[in-house]
């Protein structure tokens, strides 16, 4: 419960300045857009479909999770807060878990606008009767880009090669979670809208779970060290 | 001077007594090769304060980081609050208040908020908030964001936050800088010796912190220790006199 606690505290607080200085979502709904608009143009069709629509709508979400975990302990260090909470009571962990909940609800908060950008700008099939299999798959990504951007994240506190670390680990490591959501939603996403293959999403749900576990492991220590 | 020195060598041998805040035996630090202290041998009562003094660069900031269990030493041992360092240093956390260069204070937020916040993760009531507002006199600047007051009101609400949790080891690194004549004399009171709290003194100031001291270690370039020992054994000149 105490843990709990704590990173209901910490997430509070870092949702207030997220609210205060509105920078990352902005930020991340940018690159997320920009990206999409350069893959209309590479497609060079009107209109896409299937797995070329999965990866439409999963790469601008990659590139912009990159740029949110590079930023999530950014406040920590400007401010040296993560000093504050090391000479706190608080468990190391609970920070861990606050930035993998926050980077979630940033991403879901993207994927409010950017899917109804991603129906309006590259889908051919009406995205209306297969949103919640999109919303589904969508928010399994989220959890497993999070846990994995908290990890590296917390691997890359205080490094110097902060900002290469990132992208270099958290690529690989998210591979076997692109693959699955890129798999369900292809099918989804195809004209005539195939069901969606629960194989995929099983996957992705158990990757994340695995991820999860590792972090509850080893997060004090990458907090602490 | 009773106890001068020009290296590592100190004038007694630390004991791990009972009633020690602070005990390092052989303390090695280095930023990358550079060793910044080295062989360092301490021991401080609990209750008691250390005036710690050294010019720019002699590593007064890393012993304090170090006493926080912030930073590991890289050798040598060190016992602060009967926590050994660093394995036992999440023991030692909730107990050590410390104001250092940097405010710990996210500028976004306002003093109130920022307490809030450091309340919440000591599982302190929020009426320790509004105590420590009042103690610091920060009562008609608490809705205001730290990133808008002035350097000494940020140091104030820094020394705020330290107090929160009523530490037992208060570590204070130049706690009187950017203070004005009166801001400076509250925040004296509010950092002031009383029983059961030793602190760690960080100062350029020789007359007013070998004035408050029961020991002083005075640092010096290249990891030299210039003077370690009761700070009835050194006068303010002498002091100074080592800045150069």
């Amino acid at each position: 419960m105490r843990g709990l606690r704590i990173t209901w505290a910490v997430l509070r607080k870092d949702l207030l300045l997220e609210r205060r200085s509105f920078e990352l979502l902005p930020a991340m709904a940018l690159l997320a857009i920009g990206t999409m608009v350069v893959l209309k143009f590479s497609f060079d069709q009107d209109e896409i479909s299937g797995s070329l629509a999965a990866g439409g709508l999963i790469v601008p979400l990659l590139f912009a999770a990159l740029l949110g975990i590079s930023r999530l302990f950014a406040g920590e260090e400007r401010d040296a807060g993560i000093h504050q909470f090391l000479l706190s009571p608080a468990p190391p962990g609970a920070i861990l878990a606050a930035k993998v909940a926050g980077l979630a609800l940033v991403l879901a908060a993207l994927e409010v606008v950017l899917v109804p950008a991603f129906g309006l700008l590259l889908l051919g099939p009406s995205l209306f009767p297969v949103l919640p299999q999109v919303v589904l798959v969508l928010i399994l990504l989220d959890l497993t880009l999070a846990t994995v951007g908290g990890l590296v994240a917390g691997m890359a506190l205080g490094t110097r090669s902060r900002e290469l670390i990132v992208p270099i680990m958290v690529v690989p490591l998210t591979i076997p979670a692109l693959i699955a959501a890129q798999k369900a939603l292809a099918p989804v996403l195809a004209p005539g809208a195939d069901p969606l293959v629960w194989r995929w999403p099983a996957v992705l749900a158990i990757y994340a779970v695995v991820l999860a576990l590792v972090g509850s492991v080893v997060g004090e220590y990458l907090v602490e060290d | 001077m009773a106890h001068p020195t020009t290296t590592a060598a100190t004038p007694h041998t630390p004991a791990a007594a009972p009633d020690a805040a602070i005990v390092a035996t052989g303390l090695l630090s280095a930023h990358g090769r550079r060793p910044v202290l080295r062989n360092l041998d301490l021991r401080l009562g609990a209750g008691e304060t250390l005036a710690l003094l050294g010019a720019n660069g002699t590593g007064k900031s890393t012993l304090l980081g170090l006493l926080a269990g912030l930073r590991s030493p890289h050798g040598g041992a060190l016992r602060v609050l009967g926590c050994d360092l660093p394995d036992e240093r999440w023991a030692l956390r909730g107990r050590v208040g410390f104001v250092a260069h940097q405010p710990l204070l996210y500028r976004d937020l306002t003093i109130a908020e920022n307490l809030a916040y450091h309340a919440r993760l000591h599982e302190l009531p929020p009426s320790r908030v509004d105590e420590v507002i009042e103690l610091a006199q920060l009562g008609d600047r608490r809705d205001q964001p730290v990133g808008d007051l002035s350097r000494g009101l940020v140091q104030r609400s820094a020394v705020a936050r330290a107090l929160l949790s009523d530490p037992a080891l208060l570590l204070l690194d130049e706690p009187l800088a950017n203070l004005d004549p009166v801001a400076s004399d509250l925040v004296a009171a509010l950092i002031a010796p009383r029983p059961g709290r030793t602190r760690v003194l960080a100062s350029h100031d020789p007359v007013g912190s070998l004035a408050e001291a029961d020991h002083v270690l005075v640092l010096g370039p290249n990891a030299t220790v210039k003077y370690v020992g009761p700070a009835a054994g050194i006068t303010p000149a002498d002091a100074e006199a080592m800045y150069r």
